[in-house]
């Protein structure tokens, strides 16, 4: 076991699926020269070489339907966006072509490739640099959509969609690249589509995904503190979705809350909460809560910004509503 | 690589012959027909959703397909006669028009969505430009794998003033991939007439901005497509980098089906007609390599024959099994 950051996990995990299979490639704004606008490729170029570590313009639509089209023909390209603010002006390349490629040629162009970087928001960056783009894909039969929160899960899952023969939204967060955390020396891949459990409890389960789940470990302290014992489900893929994992939790809680990042309205939420109630109707003891964003584009003021985010606060707030039912 | 440069004045190819500009002539005539019967079977509801016809224009993909037939190609959503030239049989094309399970893309692209990875047609899309950087990521895997191929992307005027298709010209030129796009300036983008499109009607020029080879030319006469096209997958080949061919050329029918094209001036139809593809290169044939009435009969009574083979294959082919719903939607996740 080494301590690693984040940024080192991700830069493993592509390096070692690079050495494996030629056919890989990195393209993306600033990820060779510049050793990436995060430094996850750091070190990359020089053992790549530009044709397998390549600068791109500022053109997402370009360069995500080049890494398309290569795919089509047998490359395993990872597309990095500079923050998947950026991604939004490549949002037909990865659904109307990604997607849906597969299907339109009946089975016949796989279109195996990562798209990757950081989402949602970062601190004091307004607006356009702050969005959440998890709903918008996991919309999308076709797709699927990762992400993590520990190192750990961060190259282990990175490798499984590198692999994976589908097109992966692979979702990091620009404020955890410098975290640490325990890897393996060893190879290991994480299945796409299982959930883990970070914690088990009894009483109500927390659902959520990427940087949150240190929201909700903070508030889970303070809960315990208060005789309440928390499950907290780490979803790390969105579609597919590991539904028996969270149903499994639920039906022994009777209680759940989901905490996202993202607007609350037709956000991925919504759809947890709709499928706990369809199959978990019997046992809920309390209706199912979501903390996420409030319902405003990101304001810049620190004190304003920090209002819009799920906080340990709402998250206390919203399992103590939960538990008093 | 400057703006002025040009493409050489000659290809690699060897004078046609009367053998190889009679097999044009009945690719053409085969794309024709086919259609033909197409547009029918759409009045009769048997083809459904969007169909959009290539008649009048198929001197382009079947000249185009002379250089480049073991090379990838893409198109856009007016792709029935891309596919035929490509070598997409007739049978599996008209199936997937009919929504068959034995169509080319097994019932699930529909006339927009002609897919054949064996013949490397690699697809009709829907989303006007959105395809052309596609191409440009083929041409990519080309050039790393050093397989000596090109990538040909045909897309209509409309599409040149799409976002998607200046940035893969940039990336094309940036990484010199071989890549030849083929502009089918047909002078309508659905309704609205090239002047009312865009101040530049000259799209070669679109090219300029990123440095690259460019050519415009008048693509009613096969052979001239032939020759040209591969004088620019020539120099594609050869890495020299990507070239845009501006080929004008003109449809005869509306958009789609559901369009009567009422927007033409009075008469340019008629005007038009008469460079139709078919007629110049039977002039040709009938002119320089001497072919009769007799001649020209057994090419129409074979294509008709292939034609309606293909009718009947697609008519008599089973719509696809409702168990296959889901089978499309991800490729499977190796064990």
């Amino acid at each position: 076991m080494a301590m690693i950051q984040i940024r080192e996990a991700l830069r493993q995990a592509m390096q070692e699926e690079m050495r494996r299979d030629e056919s890989i490639f990195l393209m993306g704004e600033e990820v060779a020269h510049y050793n990436g606008a995060y430094k996850v490729s750091q070190g990359m170029l020089e053992e790549f070489g530009e044709d397998r570590v390549v600068d791109t313009p500022i053109s997402e639509n370009g360069f995500a339907g080049l890494g398309i089209g290569a795919a089509m023909v047998g490359m395993r390209p990872i597309i990095e966006f500079m923050t998947w603010n950026f991604s939004l002006v490549a949002y037909d390349q990865i659904v109307n072509s990604a997607a849906k490629i597969y299907q339109m040629s009946g089975g016949q162009y796989s279109v195996p490739i990562v798209f990757r970087g950081p989402n949602g928001p970062a601190e004091n960056l307004g607006s356009q640099h702050s969005t959440s783009v998890e709903s918008l894909f996991a919309h999308f039969p076709g797709l699927k959509v990762v992400t993590f929160a520990t190192a750990y899960d961060a190259k282990g899952l990175l490798k499984a969609a590198i692999r994976d023969p589908n097109p992966v939204v692979f979702l990091e967060s620009e404020m955890t690249y410098g975290i640490k955390g325990e890897v393996p020396d060893e190879e290991y891949i994480i299945e796409l589509g299982k959930a883990d459990i970070k914690r088990s409890g009894t009483d109500v389960t927390l659902i959520t995904w990427g940087k949150q789940l240190f929201t909700v470990q903070k508030a889970a302290e303070s809960l315990m503190a208060q005789g309440i014992d928390v499950e907290i489900v780490d979803l790390r893929s969105l579609r597919p979705l590991d539904h028996e994992t969270v149903f499994n939790s639920v039906v022994k809680t009777g209680r759940a809350v989901v905490i996202h990042e993202g607007f609350i309205f037709a956000g991925v939420g919504a759809e947890l909460v709709s499928r706990i109630q369809e199959a978990c109707f019997d046992v809920l003891q309390a209706p199912v809560l979501r903390v996420t964003n409030r319902d405003v584009p990101q304001p810049y003021a620190t004190n304003l910004e920090k209002l819009v985010y799920p906080s340990e606060d709402r998250i206390i707030a919203a399992v103590q509503q939960v538990m008093e039912r | 690589m400057s703006q002025s440069e040009s493409l050489p004045a000659k290809s690699s190819l060897p004078e046609i012959s009367a053998t190889e500009l009679t097999a044009l002539y009945r690719g053409m005539l085969l794309i024709r027909r086919v259609e033909e019967l197409a547009a029918k079977a759409y009045t009769q509801r048997k083809i459904l959703g969007f169909c959009h016809l290539y008649i009048g224009q198929e001197s382009v993909a079947v000249g185009a397909a002379v250089s480049t037939k073991d090379d990838y190609w893409m198109a856009a959503y007016r792709e029935h006669g891309h596919a035929m030239a490509k070598g997409v049989s007739p049978k599996a094309m008209m199936a997937e028009l009919f929504g068959r399970a034995t169509g080319c893309s097994k019932g699930q692209g529909g006339s927009m969505h002609i897919f054949d990875k064996a013949h490397k047609f690699m697809g009709g899309y829907g989303i006007v430009g959105g395809h052309v950087p596609l191409a440009t990521g083929v041409a990519w895997a080309i050039k790393q794998r050093k397989e000596g191929r090109v990538a040909v992307v045909f897309f209509g005027d409309g599409a040149t003033h799409q976002g998607a298709f200046f940035e893969a010209l940039c990336l094309a030129q940036l990484y010199k991939l071989p890549v030849v796009f083929i502009c089918e300036n047909n002078f309508y983008a659905m309704g609205t007439p090239l002047h009312r499109q865009s101040a530049v009607t000259s799209l070669k020029f679109r090219a300029d901005g990123v440095g690259m080879v460019s050519e415009q030319f008048e693509g009613f006469d096969v052979e001239v497509v032939r020759e040209r096209v591969a004088a620019a997958s020539d120099f594609a080949r050869a890495g020299k980098g990507p070239v845009l061919l501006e080929i004008v050329t003109y449809r005869h029918r509306g958009h789609s089906m559901s369009d009567p094209a009422k927007y033409r001036p009075d008469g340019e139809l008629d005007e038009k007609k008469k460079s139709d593809p078919l007629a110049i290169t039977k002039a040709r044939l009938t002119d320089d390599f001497g072919l009769v009435d007799a001649d020209f009969e057994a090419i129409t009574d074979d294509v008709e024959a292939e034609a309606q083979a293909a009718w009947t294959f697609a008519h008599d082919s089973p719509i696809p099994d409702p168990a296959t719903l889901y089978d499309f939607t991800y490729a499977p996740t190796e064990a």
